[in-house]
């Protein structure tokens, strides 16, 4: 085994989700026989490349600090699932 | 029927006033009306919006402003986001989200008149290879309607194959463009990174995420891209590139053009008439004179491993936005992190869930250098072996998939079986370099078969080229599903 049942538990709660019983027990073998074929990486010898993590050469972008018209404030807080006035409402944080 | 039209005959058309396009609009709402229901391409139908479209379309081409697209009518992919227009990404999560913006690809394609139908079916968040992980319903492939359509456009390429638009656009993180293509028998391309903007895309994996056309032939594609090519500030991997016309090059003949076939690509186990179908291609082309070249991209098999390290760990990272506060699906509870997990937790499916815990796994302390970083340096390798390969040739030649359109629910249950099905596509985000899929058979059972070009970054030019000579070639390019 890959990955435990109590640790797909803890990545689920790093991850925000939660799940029943039933449900950890298929993802921990679904991600077991995943992981299980990413073994196959370690056939690769990698130990003097280095990683690619953009597939093109991009330096920092910049730009100049001007103010730019913003969206409508309307218009986003329509989405907001829970609103009052020019804010979003959230259950207490502490 | 106009429906079944190209974006460059209907062009003709209306530059010439023989044809307007709100009758163009109202032909293909027909069409819709007959068939949508057995197909489901779309998740939401902006009838009023286009014949409003419609309406200021007419009125450019009246004033003598004429684009190549003015007037001419595509679907979205329901993850790029329209103003006011619902962008769901299959997922109950965003299924009442109405974006207060659209994407730069939107905008490009208003300014030039292009019209808007409506919103086409996706795996959840792109991640998926048949559109069956979407939330809202199962797209059906217009060839036999049994089979999936691919994914994760499949919406996209089954509305165009079945001529509810006349192109689309969809997006391609590890084949979501090229794959369901290959499977409804039409025209897909996925540009070079960074060539489209991606402001406005829902990302997914951010350093694999590209937006491409959809279309009915090669032109159509060529076309597409000349619109939504262009460097935006509001995408920092944004490439500074120079506004170009795709379609002059076409028509060039490709004497000379030297054509890699890659062994690892013919491997065994591999369906027969794809693989005749593949020859059938480099044949072609030997009579066109073009050279054909062996060639190797020795990590191949590596690909689907480093890509689902890779994509799902982008992915996790990408998808915690997804937390019920400022848009989306929110679940009531007393406390703000029961908040978050209820609202995620029933808001994302299966796959979308399954994709985060590996990629959260794989980032996760303890694993991130036996995981992302190892990934990361086999992403090195591949992108290497294609440098290394266009030392020798202009472009590479591959199947786009192993097999043709699968039955739905075939593989449904088995994440890895799906996963190895992108084997093809998946190097070419790894690499950010340019492919484009085109139909090149049928099979016995009368599905279609795609073929992959692949060439260097920022050479969709010589692809549209070499593709459109295999198109004229081969001429089964006009070859529609029998649905009626």
């Amino acid at each position: 085994m890959k990955i435990s049942k109590e640790e797909v538990l803890h990545v689920a709660k790093l991850a925000r989700l939660s799940f029943s019983e039933k449900e950890i027990g298929l993802f921990t073998h679904q991600l077991n026989q995943i992981l299980i074929y990413m073994e196959k990486l370690n056939e690769v010898d990698t130990s003097k490349i280095e990683p690619t993590y953009h597939a093109l050469e991009i330096t920092n972008v910049f730009r100049e600090d001007d103010i730019k018209p913003s969206l409508d404030k309307e218009k986003v807080l329509s989405n907001a699932p829970k609103k009052d006035r020019d804010m979003i409402v959230v259950p207490r944080v502490i | 029927m106009l429906s079944k039209m190209t974006i460059h005959e209907l062009h003709k058309l209306l530059k010439k006033r023989e044809v307007s396009p709100k009758e163009i609009v109202e032909d293909i709402f027909k069409r819709i009306e007959r068939v949508e229901e057995r197909v489901k391409a779309y998740i939401t139908l902006t009838r009023e919006n286009a014949l409003k479209q419609a309406e200021m379309a007419e009125k450019m081409i009246k004033k003598g402003e004429i684009t190549p697209v003015t007037g001419i009518p595509l679907a979205i992919k329901d993850n790029i986001c329209t103003e006011g227009i619902r962008t769901t990404c299959a997922s109950r999560i965003l299924e009442n989200f109405f974006p207060p913006y659209d994407a730069t690809v939107i905008k490009l394609l208003k300014k030039a008149g292009a019209i808007i139908l409506g919103k086409t079916n996706l795996d959840e968040f792109a991640m998926g290879s048949s559109t069956e992980n979407s939330a809202i319903q199962i797209t059906r492939n217009p060839w036999r309607l049994d089979c999936v359509p691919g994914g994760s456009s499949g919406g996209s390429a089954a509305a165009v194959a079945a001529d509810e638009c006349i192109s689309a656009l969809g997006s391609d993180t590890g084949g979501s463009i090229r794959q369901p293509a290959s499977f409804c028998g039409v025209v897909g391309l996925k540009p070079t990174y960074g060539v489209v903007s991606r402001f406005g895309l829902v990302a997914f994996a951010s350093s694999l995420d590209q937006i491409g056309p959809i279309s009915k032939d090669v032109t159509d594609a060529a076309i597409l891209l000349s619109i939504i090519a262009e460097h935006d500030d509001y995408d920092s991997t944004s490439a500074r590139i120079e506004k170009q016309d795709y379609t002059q090059a076409l028509k060039d003949g490709i004497r000379g053009v030297r054509i890699g076939v890659p062994k690892e690509y013919f491997v065994e186990g591999m369906d027969k008439e794809v693989k005749e179908a593949v020859r059938g291609v480099v044949e072609t082309m030997t009579s066109l004179g073009a050279e054909i070249v062996d060639v190797s991209l020795p990590h191949t098999e590596y690909a689907v491993a480093a890509y689902y390290i890779i994509a799902p760990a982008e992915a996790s990272s990408n998808l915690a936005r997804y937390d019920g506060v400022k848009y989306g699906l929110r679940e009531d509870a007393k406390e703000l992190i029961e908040m978050y997990c209820e609202s995620r937790s029933s808001g994302f499916g299966d796959e979308v869930k399954r994709r985060i815990m590996l990629g959260t796994y794989a980032l996760s302390a303890g694993y991130y250098e036996a995981y992302y970083k190892k990934a990361s340096q086999v992403r090195t390798l591949i992108k290497q072996d294609f440098l290394d390969a266009f030392k020798l040739c202009d472009v590479i030649v591959t199947p786009v998939s192993p097999t043709p359109a699968f039955k739905i629910g075939e593989k449904i249950d088995d994440p890895l079986k799906m996963y190895l099905s992108d084997i093809f596509t998946i190097p070419i985000n790894l690499a950010g370099v340019a492919a484009i899929s085109l139909p090149c058979a049928f099979s016995k059972g009368g599905l279609p078969i795609g073929v992959q070009l692949i060439g260097p970054h920022f050479s969709e030019g010589l692809l549209f080229n070499v593709a459109y000579n295999i198109e004229q070639s081969l001429g089964i390019y006009n070859r529609r599903p029998p649905l009626n």
